[in-house]
């Protein structure tokens, strides 16, 4: 499993949680999986395109998944923040 | 209609807000915020039910939604699959950045919603706004990429920025958008041509091309659907079909005036009276009140001449920005007109733009204004 962190920005989506397990080989697996549970969470992330949007932010572990398509492996955490987009 | 209770639906920057009016339209009480923080281009109702609500969201983080209500605005709910764009290969494959425009299907089609989004893309929705379709008669036209070239548009993006529909007719239909102006089709949707004659485009080589202007905001006029008013980035236009060539009505206006704004509202009962909401044209194009004097003008003659409305604005550095959706009228007798500042500020007048007084300060930037029965 991946533990997932949860930005402010979603945790509605996730009854409040700022951290939830899901599974999947890769982030998009992940966000798939946290779909079907949290329905709508994902096209908020990642657009139509599959590319991650431009004000957010995924990282595995410390290092920036450079996309989607970015591999995971079990036990690894994978961390969604907004980044900075104005006022 | 007799005067009476009144809603108004007002989306800005920050959330929305639900003010309710007595019937005398001199009390309002306030619902919100609802989604605080959401930037919400527009929030509408559906006419044909008068309970469903339907908005357009997205953050500064958060890619765009649409949330929907059954119950007037109480509860909401996700759409399942908002607007977006069939999947494509490519750094240039578009992406809906956010939902600008939603538009109730035509009276005998319920359950339909178009939308209209930034980039300029149409959607369609068949089941009351819970799962979008891209309309490829627009989105895929062999003309798109002319219609709606990449980097065009305006400070918040290129947009699609109005669907408009025959009240007669569900399948004529027609749109505005930011980099081509007005397109028209007869076929629901599934094929469009220009319809931008005699329509300037003052930042364009060709001033008058057959597509490439700004068309801020289009009205059919309810009672006289033959006659469609526009504000365009470049003036005040009027349409009667069948004929195909705007006429400037907007050369009317007091030259100190000008006719640059965001949006008309025509009378739902007269098509021969409007009204607009002038901004600075001039220079570095402020796009603020002329003189800081905010004031409507109406013509009652469908352009030919304009009268100026004031009393209740302030008289002096009164710098508004009233945006395209931001100004409406609500259908009683005598029509209340409405309108939303960027400064947060909402405006009425309950004697069809006689007297002006404010009936909410502070709010955030207001993007969208609509006036409803009462749920």
């Amino acid at each position: 499993m991946i533990a997932v962190s949860i930005p402010t920005q979603l945790q509605s989506y996730c009854a409040g949680a700022s951290r939830v397990e899901a599974a999947g080989s890769t982030v998009d697996g992940v966000l798939r999986d946290l779909d079907r549970r949290f329905p709508g969470i994902r096209f908020r992330v990642v657009d139509e395109q599959g590319r991650i949007r431009r004000h957010m932010r995924i990282f595995v572990g410390r290092e920036a998944a450079g996309g989607v398509d970015a591999r995971l492996r079990d036990g690894d955490e994978v961390l969604i923040f907004g980044a900075l987009s104005g006022g | 209609m007799a005067a009476g209770a009144t809603r108004l639906l007002i989306g800005t920057r920050k959330g929305a807000w639900i003010y309710r009016g007595d019937a005398a339209r001199r009390s309002w009480t306030v619902e919100g915020p609802i989604h605080l923080g959401q930037i919400i281009d527009h929030l509408v109702v559906d006419p044909r039910d008068g309970a469903t609500l339907l908005m357009a969201a997205r953050t500064g983080h958060l890619g765009p939604t649409i949330f929907r209500s059954a119950d007037g605005g109480k509860t909401w709910a996700e759409a399942k699959r908002p607007p977006a764009f069939p999947k494509a290969d490519g750094e240039a494959a578009r992406a809906v950045d956010h939902t600008f425009w939603l538009e109730p299907g035509h009276a005998g089609e319920r359950g339909v919603w178009w939308a209209g989004a930034s980039p300029p893309g149409l959607f369609v929705s068949e089941d009351g706004g819970d799962t979008w379709e891209s309309v490829a008669g627009f989105n895929d036209h062999p003309m798109y990429s002319q219609w709606a070239p990449a980097g065009a548009g305006t400070p918040d993006g290129p947009l699609l920025n109005q669907i408009a529909i025959d009240p007669r007719d569900a399948a004529h239909m027609y749109l505005a958008t930011s980099t081509g102006g007005v397109f028209e089709s007869r076929d629901r949707a599934a094929s469009w041509a220009p319809l931008n004659k005699g329509v300037e485009a003052s930042f364009l080589p060709d001033p008058y091309p057959e597509f490439g202007q700004d068309a801020h905001f289009i009205a059919i006029h309810p009672a006289n659907p033959d006659r469609i008013y526009q504000q365009n980035h470049c003036g005040i236009y009027r349409l009667d079909r069948p004929g195909e060539t705007w006429e400037r009505i907007g050369k009317a206006m007091p030259a100190e005036i000008g006719d640059i704004g965001f949006t008309i509202v025509p009378h739902p009962r007269d098509d021969a009276t409007a009204w607009v909401f002038p901004m600075d044209g001039t220079t570095v194009w402020p796009r603020t009140s002329p003189g800081g004097k905010p004031a409507v003008y109406r013509t009652r003659d469908a352009g030919a001449s304009w009268e100026r409305q004031d009393a209740g604005f302030p008289r002096e550095q009164g710098w508004f920005t009233v945006k395209r959706q931001a100004f409406c009228a609500d259908g009683h007798d005598p029509l209340g007109l409405y309108l939303g500042t960027t400064g947060g500020e909402l405006w009425m007048s309950d004697d069809e733009g006689g007297a002006w007084r404010s009936i909410a300060t502070h709010l955030p930037e207001i993007y969208s204004v609509v006036a409803a029965p009462p749920s």
